[in-house]
């Protein structure tokens, strides 16, 4: 492919309306922008990348039923294998990639000790129905795991099996439902604030409650008074996310704990946000009675794309008894699991989750304690809020926070600042994307118009927070000095122009087919 | 502290910039009973080189498994995973992303989860599958849900008894608050038809579904046939579950032996054993309940140009948008885990595939051969992929324990999954897949010779 070096922007993305490049590539690829097919477009059943010996005949003993349709695997070998892969990795954004101030998610570092150690074969190579004899590194794994986290919350039992965040809120609910119907209480509602993330309701529909919604008050967090009248005989508990998803902390948390204890119910702590407070707060001072913890979040295993993550959940004294089994526990030869209910008394609600959760975060999440130590960790949650205090201080006089003084962890700002530009909160974020930067969470929480929250972590330098700063003012000044072009078109400069949503939506395609043609000719 | 970039002056220059004497004012929110003053009583930072020898310490305190002849599986299973799986996993530009929500700069993810999705929708036998669930027994409870959202009124799920027991567990677990009816079959690994006969037997005019496992958990094949026909005919869905994936290199597809719902543990390809997670949930259902299937789905579009690109769709399922109408609570998916799983499956091809399930066959003929002349040992299985039970004379954890000490991993004993059911104490379920040689299957049958000799 021919270059030109002379006097080419450099800044031209593929397909940009405004790319001054006068021709098209005969390829289709244009420099380190590499257009790249899908496997069923260039492998075939044929290919392999796996050398295995020969099988040579033997007698099945499949009964009959040996597959013999074509299954439409196509292989490819190794060398066209990493390059399909590497070339499909180059058209993501990561946070090795730059800052990722994605609200809500705390997109920090992932060192990568971490991922070394998780893959030591006496930690990766181990099945979860060896012999516990064969085993007891990674029950102390868990065991130590189990302490670092009762100890940061305050919180005297843990279960850590819960798959992720909303896998840990099912845990959670489910030991509440169950402390209730021990007691013969069948009471039907959990609240849960406006502000909650969609987990919580969905959550608390699943384990068979009826939702009600607690209005936040104009400084964003929990109406205290709503909350009180609303809480009575049928309230099961509440669901209260702190700090909050406008990332301020429930100055009435305890006196809502109170409340919701005095009326016989209980109250489920969303710990999302855990990363805020970690070492400065302990959550079993606020009255809680459980709180799951998202290792991918606050402890940093990685987010991966969309999983896998991890949700241990912290547990009161008075839920403890309800709590899901396995757990590991300490016996005369050394550490054991107990992976089943006692026959009589046990009080655990059961099993939700084949096997022992997620061992490879529970050694990543370790590692990254045992990294910080006590001091580290307190260090994590004062840098994280110090980061969002100084975006939402320097942003303030150019876009527009929500609400009144300092914030936690991130820094909410709704769509004030842009009325009657003609740019929308999308529009702003698209274009946050050609900036070089991957947007914030936008349009949650639900209770400011067009809201983005913005969450640097506290891994990201002050440099880069600069910078940062720098492009925000910019794009809200191009907004207001009517620029819309440069927002409504955004992104310019990504491997994709804008995606038609609603089109996937109408006519889901969901898998590949081979054209209509080609068929035909098979 | 390696990971946090400021410094002493950055924190003062920032605090000044804010206008706020010390940290403490930005926590003044936080109620003074709940402020926490002094460090909590936790060790103190480390070095890299300090962690990496503690979890030296760990790892040395476990048997892994490539340091013993290795039969053990009942739902993970050890197989060879292609270096390269592992080497472009953890490209940051994929390990260190985010869910897909702005797909301008996730095509890399999203494109691998379209392959991905078709691979199992193929690999399964099913019209479509989402972009994966936690793993194999939170897959087998949402189906047991979607099911009962599809035959509306019906409250019944019949589970077999060749159901890995966990999965049993699971799908109590989750359906326990709400007006669903599981009923578990008891196990019967002596009697594999019998225990399909039960289960035809038992649907009824309230039976949402019926829940086969194949191979089930004790290796026995099950032609799903007649078990689909039965439940059609009364009105009832099959919800198939695979444990071992790998069978369907060799084995007729759920899909294809009438299954309205596939799920299974992906694990074994792409994916370390882990100790038992992260794993890998595959989902997959016929075209026409699509939209009741939970779990995040992507879908190809264009964007403004016209260019091919692909977007997450069908999010009116999903919690973030119907909240306590959602099809499930579900938020994430198993990612990175999906993505060792379609990196392998392309190593490998449908001829890769094929191959790599007749070995891992062969080798469990072999095994079944090699047991069946041991005095003592009576091999269960006539049909079966890579796993089969035995009957010892004798309670099989003992004789595990025994053989661990020969530096042999056995397999596991049904106790481990029934520990109150006397009439399984005496079987031992044991894998083989391409990593056990034949002078491992020679070494088990060896010593476990050697170990029945001895007097009851």
């Amino acid at each position: 492919m021919s270059m030109n070096r002379t006097g080419r922007p450099t800044q031209s993305g593929p397909n940009s309306s405004n790319n001054a490049v006068p021709f098209e590539t005969t390829s289709g690829h244009r420099g380190l922008h590499l257009v790249e097919p899908l496997i069923f477009e260039i492998g075939d059943a044929r290919h392999s990348g796996v050398d295995l010996e020969d099988v040579g005949d033997f007698d099945h003993a499949l009964g009959g039923l040996e597959r013999e349709d074509r299954m439409g695997l196509p292989g490819l070998s190794e060398p066209e294998t990493v390059r399909h892969y590497t070339r499909l990795s180059q058209k993501n954004y990561g946070i090795d990639s730059g800052f990722f101030p994605l609200g809500s998610c705390t997109m920090k570092h992932n060192p990568r000790i971490n991922e070394k150690v998780a893959r030591l074969p006496g930690l990766a190579d181990i099945h979860p129905l060896q012999p516990e004899s064969t085993v007891q590194g990674a029950l102390a794994v868990m065991r130590d795991l189990a302490h670092w986290l009762t100890t940061l919350t305050g919180m005297p039992s843990v279960a850590l099996s819960p798959k992720a965040g909303a896998h840990g809120e099912l845990c959670g609910i489910m030991a509440i439902r169950s402390a209730l119907e021990a007691r013969g209480d069948a009471r039907k509602v959990i609240l849960v604030p406006e502000s909650a993330h969609g987990t919580n309701p969905a959550t608390a529909a699943f384990c068979g409650y009826q939702v009600k919604a607690i209005p936040a008050n104009d400084d964003g967090r929990v109406d205290l008074a709503a909350l009180k009248a609303a809480l009575g005989p049928d309230v099961a508990g509440i669901m209260l996310t702190n700090p909050n998803t406008c990332g301020l902390f429930e100055r009435d948390i305890i006196e809502i704990a109170d409340a919701v204890h005095e009326a016989g119910g209980f109250f489920y702590c969303d710990g999302a946000n855990f990363n805020a407070i970690v070492g400065r707060v302990r959550p079993g001072d606020l009255g809680i009675d459980a709180m799951h913890i998202n290792l991918h979040k606050t402890f940093s295993t990685p987010h991966g794309g969309g999983g896998p993550g991890s949700g241990p959940v912290v547990f009161s004294k008075a839920l403890a008894p309800y709590a899901p089994i396995p757990f590991v526990e300490e016996g005369e030869e050394g550490l054991f699991l107990r992976e089943h209910k006692a026959a009589e008394g046990d009080k655990s609600f059961g099993r939700l989750v084949a096997f022992h959760g997620q061992m490879g975060m529970y050694v990543r999440a370790l590692a990254y304690m045992m990294s910080h130590g006590a001091d580290g960790l307190r260090q994590v949650a004062e840098d994280a809020v110090l980061n969002a205090n100084y975006l939402l201080h320097e942003l303030a006089s150019d876009m527009t926070p929500s609400f009144e003084g300092p914030c936690m962890h991130e820094a909410l700002f709704d769509d004030r600042f842009l009325k009657d530009t003609g740019v929308s909160t999308l529009d702003f974020a698209k274009a946050m994307i050609d900036e070089g930067y991957h947007p914030m969470t936008m349009y949650f929480p639900l209770v400011v118009h067009g809201a983005m929250l913005i969450e640097p972590t506290e891994t990201e330098s002050k440099d880069t927070l600069d910078q940062f700063i720098a492009s925000m003012r910019a794009l809200a000044k191009a907004a207001r000095a009517d620029e819309t072009d440069r927002f409504t078109g955004a992104p310019y400069f990504a491997p994709l122009k804008r995606l038609d949503e609603t089109r996937a939506a109408r006519q889901p395609i969901l898998k590949w087919t081979a054209p209509q043609s080609q068929e035909a000719a098979e | 502290m390696r990971y946090l970039p400021h410094n002493e002056t950055d924190r003062r220059a920032m605090l000044s910039a804010i206008g706020a004497k010390s940290i403490d004012d930005l926590f003044r929110d936080v109620p003074p009973a709940a402020r926490l003053d002094a460090l909590l009583d936790l060790p103190l930072h480390k070095s890299e080189m300090e962690v990496d020898r503690l979890f030296r310490d760990y790892a040395r305190q476990n048997v892994p498994a490539a340091e013993h002849a290795f039969f053990v599986g009942c739902g993970a299973y050890r197989h060879h995973v292609p270096a390269t799986v592992d080497h472009l996993i953890q490209r940051g530009e994929f390990l260190t992303a985010y869910t897909p929500y702005q797909p301008e700069i996730a095509q890399g993810t999203l494109q691998y989860l379209f392959e991905f999705q078709t691979q199992v929708a193929n690999l399964l036998g099913c019209d479509v599958a989402n972009a994966s669930l936690y793993d194999g027994s939170t897959a087998c409870g949402e189906a047991i849900l979607m099911a009962r959202r599809i035959t509306r009124g019906r409250k019944r799920a019949i589970l077999a008894g060749g159901l890995h027991s966990h999965y049993g567990d699971v799908a109590q677990t989750m359906t326990r608050f709400g007006d669903e009816d599981v009923v578990r079959l008891a196990p019967s690994p002596d009697d594999a038809q019998g225990d399909m006969d039960r289960l035809i037997a038992a649907i009824d005019d309230n039976t949402s579904c019926v829940v086969v496992q194949t191979p089930d958990m004790f290796g026995h094949l099950h032609d799903l046939g007649p078990i689909a026909e039965a439940a059609h005919a009364k009105g009832a869905l099959l919800v198939a579950v695979v444990t071992e994936v790998v069978s369907l290199g060799a084995v007729r597809s759920p899909g294809e032996m009438g299954a309205d719902i596939v799920v299974a543990e992906g694990q074994s390809i792409g994916n370390s054993l882990n100790f038992g997670g992260p794993y890998l949930g595959l989902f997959a259902t016929r075209a026409k309940f699509v939209r009741q299937m939970p779990g995040r789905l992507v879908g190809e579009t264009v964007d403004a140009d016209g260019q091919r690109g692909f977007v997450l769709t069908l999010s009116t399922r999903e919690q973030h948008i119907r909240r306590e109408k959602a099809t499930s609570n579900i938020c994430t998916n198993s990612g990175l885990c999906s993505l060792a799983f379609t990196i392998h499956m392309t190593l490998l091809g449908e001829e890769g595939l094929r191959k790599l399930a007749l070995l891992n066959h062969r080798q469990a003929t072999r095994l079944k051969a090699a047991l069946s002349g041991i005095k003592g040992v009576k091999v269960l299985n006539s049909q079966f992929f890579n796993e089969v039970s035995v009957r010892l004379d004798r309670p099989a954890a003992p004789v595990v324990e025994a053989l661990a000490g020969r530096k042999i991993l056995a397999g596991v004993p049904a106790s481990r999954l029934y520990p109150d059911r006397d009439d399984l104490a005496n079987i031992l379920i044991l894998a083989t897949t391409e990593t056990v040689s034949d002078g491992d299957i020679a070494a088990l049958s060896d010593a476990l010779a050697d170990i029945m000799q001895a007097e009851l």
